[in-house]
């Protein structure tokens, strides 16, 4: 068989999609993509967020690299002129001809200008595309009022992003209510009250007749009622119209209002050429979001790769969050349609105190779920859209979804009552019998499971319904799913925390007495004395806790390969003066110690015997040095950047700031071990975003990054906060480190540990910022605690002669160790190779 | 060829010294004619002393001494601080590895005195 030519028009999220699963397939395929804007695909959905930190990289949904490595030829920046049918090829702007065996169109939609007078004035603009977002950036700098026409969906996540940029922000609605697509007038009377209380203006039944320029801002609107708005800039979310003009100049059957039309297969009315995402209409419709776009590229891929797969329209349900505000719309929302010939009914719940609407659409006998409107909380959402989606039977009182729960109420759905048909995962199309067959194919836990079947790696939605049936599902299985920290405690590090912390225990042996067993181990000893670290940072070898100490604390350095040890001073920031290199390179010579630079900015000296330790600190606590804890779960180092002393593009003193940081969390033990870094600006030479806490300089401030990490499985860390003054940064600093260290589990990283924190990052700013949990003054003076007891363990160590005698080699002889064998290279100490040691110890 | 230093025959394969120079729930190292002994103390069990060959033959390094110790289903061990294999305290055996054991010896307490022989200690089957 020869290779088939597939020319996908359109490089977003839908033409990326199709474009990265034909060319994995293993039917050999000739793939060429031809995208208009000039980068690779990036994930639209979430542009909002480049506003609130993200860089346009970071929404990169493929690269140029990668579209290579999976031998897909890209073109970018070069949009396609027309298409012709009976040649079978494209052109583009620039005259390139590509030749087709099949087409497909993924072109998308454009944002609908309404033809107002003005509204092709400098100040207007449209939200789709990262280039848009410079537009926007670049007006809202100039400005302070800014206005959003279209109070839907997206026009809404707009208003919240020019709030975020500082604008005095407007919305202006044509239609009487907020979200009419979605939300019914109640539900949409609730939503604009709460939006207003954010300092929204909402102008709804306003028609906009003209723009013109403005007197006191650029531009000034003159509605039909005879009012008016002056803003400097106007963004236009009046709704979307499908790219189809390559449709309708090559003669391919569209819609009267738009839209490429498409059969069951994505087929449009020339069988070689399919059409799917945004630029589609199917049934007479257009989906305008994106997991219906996934869909269509599944049907048509299936013509291509496998047994095909017919697209049956897409579920329109929505949940997301608006300026803060949780709002949610399933099915037929307003209760207009007939249910098999008769009227439906409906339940409503609304609290005006706590702002909340929910209301339910049942059919007319009440077993049925038609539809859901739910601002202000949507924790029904998940239950009430598998009963949809499911077409399962209500209970007998289908209101009771929707009341607040009585406490001690058993959860209506778990993971356990869904049919194996039921969508879990409506972003990857992943349903409940795929979740089951991962697990029978060997997956024993969420993070298995969303691997392998790629479940919630969309928005998230679905994490907590995914955990529940992963949970319900292994529980059935009889697998045990604990936590216990190992066969002497059963429990997990948080539950242990905590109740060393309200018992007040201070040892081991009383742990072990009031809720363990046996004699305790490797795992749950070091665990305990980090615990016992974590709340009453008593000194680590004091007598009760050394017997606890992990390989490295045990002996305040880091035992490598053949038994001996490297230690590495604290050299906070990276800063270190003439003097004190001179010292490490001083004591370095003197005992034959292996010096190499750590990636984290500092000076490890390897090859010193257990018995040299305390000699060789006492030369470096002498000349100043402090211990650098790179042996414990603990604070590492901060790197910084030379920040504004030095550097011409420097914004704020980095150094000064990562010495402050450094200084202030040095020796603090946490359950993995912790890596920071402060940038002096955003070009961040101090790769603050792969560490567990960064800060990179502002103008105004400090932006704080969050649970970043290098190493196996590297990750960008999260903007959790901007613009922070020192104190603020400090604030969020000490209480988000101390609720790691008291929640997460052992060795796990920060990173893994908000993953696995409901809610994630919004709930971790929710406890950190917003202090709902209302622990942020215990967290605080938990952390004051740790800083006022301090102390450098060296330093104590070299000053106790009792402590020093662990140091000795042999309890009864001067002699060292004779396994330890070093040749010499390039200049320096390293230990014997197997083959080296034994031709050395045969020749003494 | 594992390349642990070897019991050699000596005249005199003791050591002897006091018991104050062990830490509680923990290892030391004593030397006797050149081979590396490690000697655990644990005051709550009966024996509370243990001795075994401070050569850990899978981390390939003189350092069991410097483990923790513990017990795995009511055994006593020591993990290596290597790689945190465990090694019975009483038999030498390894818990991860059923053809690796670790040499044990005789050590007992007189008084104030610990005494550590290089004679294997006995076991039961
Ligand atoms: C701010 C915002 C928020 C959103 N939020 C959500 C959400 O929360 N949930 C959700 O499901 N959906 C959301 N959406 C909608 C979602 O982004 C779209 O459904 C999805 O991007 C559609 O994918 P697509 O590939 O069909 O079109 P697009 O992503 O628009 O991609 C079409 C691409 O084709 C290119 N193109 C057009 N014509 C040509 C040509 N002639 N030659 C070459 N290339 C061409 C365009 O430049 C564009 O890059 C949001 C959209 C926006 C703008
Ligand atoms: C205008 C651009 C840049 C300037 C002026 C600049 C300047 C500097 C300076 C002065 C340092 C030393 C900081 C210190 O004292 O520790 C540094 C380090 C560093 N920079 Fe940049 N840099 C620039 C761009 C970049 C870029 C684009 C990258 C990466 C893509 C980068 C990555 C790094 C890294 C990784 C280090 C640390 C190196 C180490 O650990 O030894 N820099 N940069
Ligand atoms: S991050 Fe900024 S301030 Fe720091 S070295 Fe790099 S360019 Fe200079
Ligand atoms: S990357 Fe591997 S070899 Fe290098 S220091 Fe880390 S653990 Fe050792
Ligand atoms: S529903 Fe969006 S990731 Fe699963």
């Amino acid at each position: 068989m020869t290779t088939k030519k597939i020319v996908v028009v359109g490089n977003g999220m839908v033409g990326h999609y199709y474009a990265d699963k034909l060319a994995t397939h293993p039917a050999q395929h000739d793939i060429t993509v031809l995208g208009a804007e000039p980068r690779p695909a990036y994930d639209r959905v979430h542009l909002s967020e480049v506003f609130s930190g993200k860089s346009p990289e970071d929404l990169a949904l493929t690269t140029r690299e990668h579209y290579k490595e999976i031998g897909v030829k890209a073109h970018f920046g070069d949009a396609v002129a027309r298409i012709d049918r009976d040649k079978k090829e494209v052109v583009t702007d620039l005259g390139r001809r590509f030749p087709y065996d099949k087409l497909v169109l993924a072109t998308g939609s454009y944002p609908f200008v309404p033809p107002v007078p003005g509204s092709d004035l400098p100040g207007c603009l449209t939200y789709r595309t990262i280039d848009d977002l410079g537009e926007i950036r670049a007006h809202a700098r100039k400005g302070k009022v800014g206005v959003v026409v279209g109070g839907g969906l997206l026009g809404l996540e707009c208003a919240n992003a020019l709030k975020n940029l500082g604008l005095q922000t407007h919305v202006v609605e044509f239609a009487p209510g907020l979200m009419g697509v979605q939300l019914d007038d109640g539900g949409s009377t609730m939503l604009r009250a709460m939006i207003e209380e954010l300092d929204v203006s909402v102008h709804t039944s306003k028609a906009t007749q003209k723009i013109v320029p403005g007197k006191e801002h650029q531009l000034r609107m003159e509605f039909a009622d005879g009012t008016s708005l002056e803003t400097d800039l106007i963004v236009f979310s009046a709704g979307i119209r499908p790219n189809d003009q390559l449709a309708k100049q090559a003669d391919l059957e569209v819609g009267e209002r738009g839209g490429i039309t498409i059969d069951y297969h994505c087929r449009t009315s020339d069988s070689d050429i399919f059409a799917i995402g945004e630029c589609a209409l199917f049934g007479g419709r257009i989906f305008g979001l994106v997991a219906p776009g996934y869909r269509m590229a599944d049907a048509a891929l299936s013509q291509l790769t496998d047994t095909p797969v017919s697209f049956q329209g897409a579920d329109m349900s929505t949940k997301l969050k608006l300026l803060g505000i949780d709002v949610g719309s399933i099915g037929d929302s307003h209760g207009k349609a007939l249910h098999k010939g008769q009227a439906c009914a409906s339940f409503l719940y609304s609290n005006d105190r706590e702002r909340v609407y929910k209301k339910i659409v049942v059919s007319h006998d009440g077993k049925k779920l038609l539809g859901a409107v739910l601002v202000g909380d949507c924790s029904d959402y998940d239950t009430l859209l598998q009963f949809f989606l499911n077409d399962m039977d209500l209970p007998g009182n289908p209101e009771s979804i929707i009341l607040p729960a009585d406490s001690g109420a058993e959860p209506l759905l778990s993971g356990m009552t869904l049919p194996m048909s039921a969508t879990i995962c409506s972003c990857l199309n992943v349903t409940k019998g795929a979740i089951v067959g991962a697990i029978e194919g060997g997956c024993c836990s969420v993070a298995d499971v969303k691997s392998v079947t790629k479940a919630s790696t969309g928005c998230g939605g679905c994490f907590a319904l995914l955990k529940s049936t992963v949970d319900a599902e292994l529980a059935a299985r009889g697998v045990e799913i604990n936590n216990h920290l190992c066969e002497h405690f059963a429990y997990s590090r948080q539950e242990l925390f905590h109740l060393i912390k309200v018992g007040s225990l201070k040892s081991f042996v009383d742990i072990l007495d009031k809720h363990g067993k046996g004699r305790g181990c490797e795992v749950c000893k070091p665990t305990v004395a980090s615990i016992l670290a974590s709340l009453w940072n008593e000194y680590v070898l004091k007598k009760e806790h050394v017997s606890l100490q992990d390989t490295n604390d045990n002996f305040l350095a880091n035992m490598q390969k053949d038994g001996t040890y490297s230690l590495v001073p604290r050299i906070p920031g990276g800063e270190i003066t003439a003097e004190k290199l001179i010292v490490i390179g001083q004591v370095a010579k003197k005992y034959q110690l292996y010096t190499k630079i750590t990636g984290g900015q500092r000076i490890d000296l390897f090859g010193a015997r257990v018995n040299q330790l305390p000699d060789i600190w006492g030369e470096l606590v002498a000349a100043g040095f402090e211990t650098g804890h790179a042996y414990g779960k603990a604070l590492r180092t901060v790197k910084s950047c030379v920040g504004n002393s030095w550097c011409r593009y420097g914004v704020q003193d980095s150094v000064s700031m990562a010495i402050l940081i450094e200084n202030r969390y040095k020796g603090i033990r946490s359950p993995h071990k912790l890596k920071s870094a402060v940038s002096g600006c955003t070009r961040e030479c101090a790769e603050a975003q792969s560490k567990d806490f960064g800060v990179i300089a502002t103008e105004n401030g400090w932006n704080l990054y969050v649970c970043g990490n290098g190493g196996m499985k590297p990750r960008h860390a999260d903007l959790f906060a901007t613009d922070l003054d020192d104190e603020t940064l400090i604030r969020y600093i000490d209480r988000f480190l101390m609720f790691y260290i008291r929640t997460a589990d052992r060795l796990q990283r920060t990173s893994v540990w908000m993953n696995n924190l409901e809610g994630g990052l919004d709930y971790l700013r929710e406890v950190v910022i917003e202090d709902t949990l209302g622990i942020a003054k215990e967290l605080e003076s938990q952390m004051a605690l740790l800083l006022n007891t301090y102390q450098c363990e060296w330093k104590t160590t070299i000053e106790d002669p009792e402590k020093l005698k662990r140091f000795r080699q042999f309890v009864n002889s001067d002699k060292e160790d004779t396994n330890v064998v070093f040749v010499q290279e390039r200049g320096q100490v390293r230990p014997a190779k197997e083959t080296e040691r034994e031709a050395l110890l045969t020749l003494s | 060829m594992n390349s642990a230093p070897r019991p050699r025959s000596s005249s005199d394969p003791i050591a002897i010294f006091s018991l104050s120079e062990l830490q509680e729930d923990s290892g030391a190292c004593v030397l006797i004619n050149d081979v590396q002994i490690a000697v655990f103390y644990l005051p709550k069990e009966t024996p509370p002393l243990y001795a075994l060959h401070n050569w850990d033959p899978l981390g390939k390094a003189n350092v069991l001494y410097r483990g923790i110790v513990g017990d795995i289903d009511g055994e006593l061990v020591v993990a290596s601080p290597l790689y945190k294999q465990h090694y019975s305290l009483g038999t030498g055996r390894c818990l991860e590895d059923e053809a690796t054991r670790v040499p044990t010896y005789e050590i007992s307490l007189e008084g104030d005195s610990v005494i550590v022989t290089l004679n294997p200690r006995r076991h039961a089957a």
